[in-house]
């Protein structure tokens, strides 16, 4: 596969595939970057005229901005938290020889096949809700107070749902690592001294940080851009108190039907995902050297 | 220090009995060499003694102090794998400094005690790498390196030259003997190899199903092997054997020669043959002898530059003094 004639015919043979994969990014692409100079909205009728940098200024400037950027920086980070630490643990939990371990390992990884609008939904009115939810009554029955979880911590309540559906993932992932581990190194760090807790720091911990690693880059991804559960649950609210980028892009574009806002915004979310792209890449990418 | 005791030990993996009640002594400072055939227990044995392993039955004393319940690091062994088991992600450095870190010990102290295993082993060079980095050698060393920073009362290894090719396994034989020289620390050893075995060891403990076989010097094994399997596994090439008339003739159920113990004669002899095959060493000729009336060839060591080819007919005269006579039993008579 290495003379020349041969990479000029694989060249050739993956270009369509190539072309039509870059073509599926490159237009929208260019559009939007297109509408995000336009003023453009669905409810104003004529031209679409030119108006510079105008958008990206009032999406930049108007206060639900910064209050949605700390909302997504939180909900990454309050997510990735949880199911890091939360994975490591039932990871090592379902690493031990127990009775039914198939049938627990199937149910643990349960809730990733469940579709975040139906989960979310449940988290809704099944457990959250304060007059019907599972919390609601466990509350009531030690005679407290039901917390109304979705109004009075919404970004929290959000967190909590998220990460239940992503910890199957971390769990998975951190298992596959654990179970990796040679034997025969705990063992000799066993006659080496070390207690269950130094065996878990010096041994177990780095020998998971690439899959660790691994986790933590895909979850961003897709954490940087969690939608449905907000939608269904508190549509960005109370006030904007649940709103992130991605939602707020939304509410411009098709709540306030603002194409040229959105776009400006979406373009934003982009260059935003980036930045936290290169920050961990940055921090934890060394981990995947070999 | 390093007198260990094991009494009626027993270990069973469910119903199956991997070592029945055995016991075995195994003085200070000295080189002890467990052989036997793949499964025979040699493993289980050493991680019973490392405390890897719970004991089914039966007790283990560590220096006169009964150590069958205390955990491997309270044990003061230190053991070598067969995999070298080291930290990957750790630093050479960090690889032998680590039980020395688990213990506590002053900065200072470590990295004395670094600095020495290097230089006995010869890592000075590579103490800021990591293992992946490594030759198998040099990882051998290193795990040896963390095993002799403990100071500990016995070393354990577990086939430790397996995976090293055949003259860098002859190296580090020559090493580890060397290192036993000057440290006079207890060691057992598990190999499959024979040369290891009578090289290495002042004491050879032959196992088979998990029962000790015949416990005793590798030259003790060797002139009066005390029964049949220890007979054919003690010595390479391994014995002849000749079962029947002849065997009784000699008032024996089975006789025994070594293949160095006969020579070849221009006529009469005990036994004639067809060289079957003859493999040359340079230094010796091994001839595998077809004789009539025996299912497998007789094995002969003759001098390297002997001419028998496959085909030719020699004739076998075994050496009076060196027969081994066995029982029925398979047990040797005196
Ligand atoms: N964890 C275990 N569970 C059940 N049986 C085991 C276990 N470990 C070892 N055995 C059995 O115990 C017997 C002895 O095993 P061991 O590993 O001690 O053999 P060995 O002499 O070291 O063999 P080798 O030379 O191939 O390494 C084998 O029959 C093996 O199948
Ligand atoms: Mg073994």
């Amino acid at each position: 596969m290495a003379t020349k004639h041969s990479r000029a015919a694989a060249r050739l043979m993956i270009s369509p595939a190539v072309i039509l994969l870059l073509g599926w990014m490159i237009i929208p692409l260019s559009m939007t970057i297109y509408f995000s100079f336009l003023n453009y909205n669905l409810v104003i009728p004529g031209p679409h005229n030119f108006i510079g940098f105008r958008n990206y200024y009032y999406f930049l400037t108007d206060p639900a901005f910064g209050t949605a950027l700390v909302n997504t920086l939180v909900l990454v980070a309050g997510v990735l938290l949880i199911t890091t630490i939360g994975g490591t643990l039932l990871a090592l939990l379902l690493d031990q020889p127990i009775w039914g371990q198939g049938v627990v390992r199937v149910l643990v990884i349960a809730p990733f096949f469940v579709m975040p609008t139906v989960s979310a939904l449940i988290w809704k009115n099944m457990f959250m809700n304060p007059v019907n939810g599972i919390f609601a009554w466990i509350a009531q029955s030690f005679g407290l107070q039901p917390f109304d979880f979705l109004s009075q911590a919404p970004l929290f309540s959000i967190i909590l749902i998220v990460a239940w559906q992503w910890l199957p993932f971390a769990t998975l992932i951190l298992l596959t690592a654990l179970q990796s581990l040679d034997s025969e190194q705990m063992e000799a760090a066993e006659m080496d001294g070390a207690g269950p807790v130094a065996r878990f720091v010096h041994i177990t911990v780095p020998h998971l940080s690439r899959a660790g690693t691994v986790v933590i880059l895909i979850q961003t991804i897709f954490l940087l851009s969690v939608f449905a559960e907000i939608l269904v649950t508190t549509n960005g609210g109370p006030g904007n108190a649940s709103t992130n980028l991605t939602y707020l892009v939304y509410a411009q574009s098709l709540l306030q039907f603002d194409v040229g806002g959105g776009s400006a915004g979406g373009l934003v979310a982009v260059v935003l995902a980036n930045i936290v792209a290169i920050f961990l890449m940055r921090m934890i990418g060394k981990n995947l050297d070999a | 220090m390093g007198r260990i005791q094991l009494s009626r030990v027993v270990k069973k993996f469910g119903d199956v009995e991997v070592i029945p009640p055995l016991d075995l002594d195994i003085d200070e400072g000295e080189f002890v060499v467990f052989v036997g055939p793949s499964g025979c227990g040699k493993s289980t044995l050493l991680r019973l003694i490392a405390g890897l392993e719970d004991v089914t039955d039966g007790v283990i004393s560590i220096d006169g102090q009964d150590a069958t319940m205390l955990p491997p690091a309270r044990r003061r062994l230190a053991m070598v794998f067969q995999s070298y088991a080291l930290y990957p992600h750790m630093s050479v450095r960090k690889n032998i400094a680590f039980p020395l870190k688990m213990a506590k010990l002053p900065r200072d102290e470590v990295d004395r005690r670094v600095e020495a295993a290097a230089r006995v082993l010869n890592l000075g060079d590579y103490l800021d790498r990591r293992p992946g980095q490594l030759s198998g050698g040099q990882r051998q060393r290193v795990a040896i390196g963390r095993a002799i920073v403990r100071e500990p009362a016995a070393f354990l290894f577990d086939e430790p030259l397996s995976n090293l090719d055949a003259s860098l396994r002859v190296n580090m034989r020559l090493e580890i003997s060397g290192l036993h020289n000057s440290l006079k620390t207890t060691m057992i050893y598990v190999t499959h190899d024979q040369v290891e075995a009578m090289t290495m060891a002042d004491k050879i403990v032959v196992l088979q199903a998990g029962r000790i076989e015949q416990v005793g010097s590798p030259l003790d094994l060797y002139r009066a092997p005390a029964n049949l399997f220890v007979a054919g596994f003690i010595g390479s090439p391994r014995m002849n054997f000749v079962t029947g008339a002849e065997a009784g003739e000699h008032g024996a159920h089975t006789i025994g020669i070594r293949p160095e113990h006969i020579t070849i004669v221009p006529e009469g002899g005990v036994w004639s043959g067809k060289v079957a095959v003859s493999e040359h060493l340079g230094s010796d000729t091994f001839l595998h002898v077809e004789i009539e009336g025996r299912d497998d060839p007789m094995t002969v060591r003759a001098d390297g530059e002997v001419p028998y080819r496959a085909g030719d007919t020699v004739h076998l005269a075994p050496d009076a003094t060196k027969i081994h006579r066995f029982d029925a039993r398979g047990l040797r008579i005196a």
